[in-house]
């Protein structure tokens, strides 16, 4: 390569694979661009710290004691009103919930600017989003950072597979999703409940729910052209039943009648729930097994040519290019279904794809790597966390608030609205306004951009009628708004 | 410096002619041609149709929908509408509207979707197309470009930082959300707008923006005035968070109303609500779902009152993906369905009837044995509200605006014959 080309590669491997560059990395980094993004993958990923980080078992048992008040509270008035129980606990909720996300929100932002392995942190945040789960619903508000922790940062760089299973047995995407009291038609609960209501006509029908089945097979695996139908979806539904959380409740006068109720806040198996007898999903059957038979289905699920394609296109749009290169799509397909989902190999196979190297700033950030960008290319501290949050939701992107299972989308349309625009602008303004001749607008640009900087940017900085209106045109600069 | 006339003006005087002049040639309205206003409310998620419409005199609904279901009488009622209609007891004011004929509602409808996917079925609904992608822009943004052209021609507007997929496409429209510019000076403003002049996407995106930041400051200027009812009427007993959310979409829809009552505004508006994806708990009368529709309920009477005297010229559609399961779930919630309800309200609309051909809630008349069977094309009422009301062209229409959709003709009459 030769020194033009690498400077250019050394900002693409800065800002559209990591989360921008920090003064001073550039030159270190155009040594051998690619193979700063490899070291990243290296070594056991790195675990957040932070003030007021909890687990999301402590979280969910300290909630469910919260209920179990609520509902003796309701027995105690015997003619009292469920839904007003209901309502007093979701009012209690967010006071245990809101410090937790407010700090999980912290502890991510601290991480994302601060960090040395910007490309890992960059894969890790993709698969949070491909796994979404959106904090608009409430009962996940306290408990979906700790999702990232525990399920998806310890298996970036292991394989598919444990990455699926670790996600879909979370009990925030089990709560997301609804799956936790999801009952099998023929379970014995069903069958307990049926007895007793029988006759009456109140009786509750058991039934299942299928929410979580559908969208691990249309989002999480296969997609939705992945060739499946509703009948897979159902028989889905009906082989994870029972997957739940421990504790009492939902209900637990079904609960005493079989089984354990687990530990209070964790993923338990819940085999009262569960619909029994063998399945045939998408061709094959599955025995039945209890839990394992749920588990088995996702591990096949994992494996098939569909995900890989689906989820390799994902990566591919969102590493490369709004409208995916077929060939690069391809590379990574190939090394996922060769190497039985091992994500390094599919993550190799990315970067060595020459299409993502050659056409620079060809993706527009979202608002919150935007943010990130601004705040490692100023070099700025982040201890404010009431300025975090307002930042996050000023450019429209909500810590873990994408709004549905599908998560936020990820191409330059979604993002670059006029209004939208104006916010970023508005933004970086104020932030500049705050920073003042602190930081050098015409230091920086070079150093951040690299090779991607233009002639009119570096005009308009070095024209500037202050530092901080300097800063204001380097950060809302085109080349800065894309990567 | 927040007098965005001010700011206009300096960048008419502007140093940076170049780039200015481009921007100004962009940043006027057209002179619209017609008074009709057109509104678009999506709600992301699957509104429950047999809960927000329940058929209270269909035998079959009672035991589908079990402890949700909703009373034809009692206190809890739901909202009398004809003999087998009613509307739930949170939609008040469009039950009122009902009443003066300005709502139309319409059950057992559906787009081409047959499948259960929010994303795909969003998809067709916004784009207008028979197969999930494959179409790249909306037919609203397809139909605003065949209308008549004036000047700098017809544009649409959408409420929000990002234009949904129902108004991209060869049309620019603009997009509005709250945005806190205090701090940005005009000096820097023109600045930028120079640094864009090569960028032809930026470079357009920030001229729209300060125009409809302009519009938008009026509008809520005269909001302000009559004290802002945001949230009225949905103040219950519940986290405050779903309250927010109300009180949010209610000043959407006031922001709506002020681009949309200038006389040179947009005449097409779009905005959209998520939450509707009521799997667990729905509730019945009370709870999840009758809270977000006091918050619809309340926002589209804020549209009303904020657009005066342009309401007797406003349509608006207020449409979901697909519907939901006719029976409960395991978990008091709905599934995934097929046929779904649909509203139409404004002075414009030929209102106060319920159009449906009701299949019924018979297990053997419901699609694959589950959903409620959709019985009319989403389409056909696209297609009538945008011939008739804005005038959009039938060429245009089956061509461009809805490709593929020959065999699904306008529906007739959903308009008011002035």
């Amino acid at each position: 390569m030769t020194a033009t080309q690498n400077s250019i590669a050394a900002a693409i491997a800065l800002n559209r694979f990591g989360l921008g560059a920090r003064p001073g990395e550039l030159a270190s980094v155009e040594k051998d661009p690619a193979g700063w993004l490899r070291q990243q993958l290296k070594g056991s990923p790195p675990v957040l710290s932070g003030e007021g980080l909890e687990s999301s078992a402590d979280t969910l048992a300290q909630v469910l004691a919260l209920r179990k008040d609520a509902v003796e509270a309701r027995q105690a008035k015997k003619q009292g009103d469920e839904e007003a129980a209901r309502v007093a606990a979701a009012l209690k909720l967010p006071a245990i919930y809101r410090p937790k996300y407010i700090a999980e929100t912290h502890a991510r932002f601290a991480h994302a600017v601060g960090t040395d392995r910007p490309f890992l942190e960059r894969l890790t945040q993709f698969w949070t989003n491909h796994f979404a789960v959106s904090v608009d619903k409430i009962v996940v508000l306290g408990i979906a950072g700790a999702m990232e922790r525990e399920a998806i940062r310890p298996n970036v760089t292991g394989h598919f597979v444990d990455l699926l299973v670790a996600v879909e047995k979370h009990p925030a995407m089990i709560l997301y999703l609804d799956n936790q009291a999801s009952v099998g038609p023929n379970s014995r609960a069903a069958g307990f409940l049926q007895r007793r209501g029988g006759g009456q006509g109140g009786g509750r029908k058991a039934d299942i729910n299928e929410n979580l089945a559908r969208e691990i097979l249309e989002l999480h695996t296969l997609g939705v052209d992945g060739g499946y139908t509703q009948a897979d979806v159902t028989t889905f539904a009906l082989a994870i039943s029972g997957w739940s959380i421990g504790g009492e409740g939902p209900n637990r006068r079904l609960l005493r009648f079989g089984g354990g109720s687990g530990k209070p806040g964790e993923f338990h198996f819940r085999d009262v729930l569960h619909e029994p007898g063998a399945k045939e999903l998408l061709g094959k059957r599955y025995a039945d097994g209890g839990v394992k038979q749920g588990e088995s289905i996702l591990r096949d699920l994992a494996m098939r040519p569909e995900t890989a394609r689906h989820v390799c296109t994902k990566l591919a749009r969102h590493f490369i290019a709004d409208d995916p290169p077929g060939a690069a799509v391809e590379r990574m397909t190939q090394a996922w279904l060769a190497h039985r989902g091992s994500l390094p190999k599919v993550y190799e196979a990315l970067l060595s794809s020459p299409e993502a190297w050659s056409q620079p700033l060809a993706k527009f950030k979202t608002p919150v790597d935007y943010i990130y960008s601004a705040y490692r290319g100023l070099a700025l501290p982040v201890n404010d966390k009431r300025r975090t949050l307002q930042s996050f939701e000023a450019l429209g992107q909500r810590n873990l608030m994408p709004g549905s299972p599908a998560g936020w989308p990820d191409t330059s349309a979604d993002w670059d609205g006029s209004s939208a625009l104006l916010k970023r602008i508005a933004w970086s303004d104020a932030l500049s306004q705050r920073m003042g001749d602190a930081r050098n607008a015409r230091e920086l640009a070079p150093q951040l951009l690299g090779a991607t900087l233009g002639e009119a940017t570096t005009r308009a900085v070095a024209r500037a009628e202050s530092g901080a209106q300097a800063l204001t045109l380097l950060l809302a600069s085109p080349e800065f708004m894309r990567r | 410096m927040s007098d965005p006339l001010t700011r206009r003006r300096f960048l008419e005087a502007s140093l940076f002619a170049g780039a200015t002049s481009f921007a100004c040639a962009r940043l006027s309205f057209a002179a619209a041609p017609t008074e009709a206003r057109f509104v678009f409310v999506l709600l992301r998620g699957a509104l429950d149709g047999l809960s927000a419409v329940p058929p209270v005199g269909d035998p079959r609904y009672p035991a589908l929908r079990g402890q949700i279901a909703l009373p034809k009488s009692g206190a809890d009622a739901a909202l009398h509408l004809d003999s087998t209609f009613a509307l739930h007891p949170s939609l008040k004011f469009m039950h009122e509207r009902y009443a003066a004929k300005e709502l139309a509602v319409l059950h057992a409808v559906a787009t081409p979707y047959r499948e259960r996917s929010h994303f795909d079925g969003q998809n067709l609904l916004e784009s207008g197309g028979t197969r999930p992608h494959e179409l790249q822009s909306g037919w609203l943004n397809r139909a605003i470009a065949s209308l008549p052209k004036s000047g700098a021609g017809e544009r649409g507007v959408a409420l929000g930082a990002n234009v949904p997929l129902a108004m991209r496409g060869p049309v620019e429209v603009a997009s509005w959300s709250p945005t806190k510019i205090a701090t940005l000076d005009d000096e820097t403003l023109a600045r930028i707008t120079d640094l864009y002049a090569r960028d032809p996407l930026l470079s357009r995106r920030l001229a729209d923006a300060l125009e409809s930041d302009a519009i938008a400051k009026e509008a809520q200027a005269a909001a302000n005035e009559g004290e802002d009812m945001a949230g009225e009427g949905v103040v219950e007993r519940d986290a405050g968070q779903r309250r927010n959310f109300n009180a949010r979409f209610t000043a959407t829809a006031r922001a709506a109303a002020g681009f949309l009552k200038r006389d040179e505004g947009p005449r097409v508006a779009m905005f959209d609500t998520t939450g509707w994806d009521t799997h667990a708990n729905e509730g019945g009368a009370q709870g999840q779902l009758a809270l977000r529709l006091r918050g619809l309920d309340a926002s589209l009477a804020a549209l009303m009152e904020s657009l005066g005297d342009a309401w007797r010229h406003t349509v608006v559609m207020i449409a979901t993906e697909f519907g939901r399961t006719a029976a409960i779930n395991g978990t008091r919630g709905t599934d995934h369905g097929t046929g779904a309800a649909a509203f139409l309200l404004g002075g414009a609309v030929n209102g106060g009837r319920v159009l449906c051909d009701w299949p019924g809630l018979a297990t053997s008349a419901l699609y694959e044995g589950r959903d409620l069977r959709p019985t009319r094309d989403l389409r056909a009422v696209f297609k009538g509200i945008l011939r008739d009301h804005l005038g959009v062209a039938g060429a245009a229409l089956e061509h461009e605006v809805f490709p593929h959709s020959s065999s699904t003709p306008a529906l007739e009459g959903l308009i008011l014959q002035t």
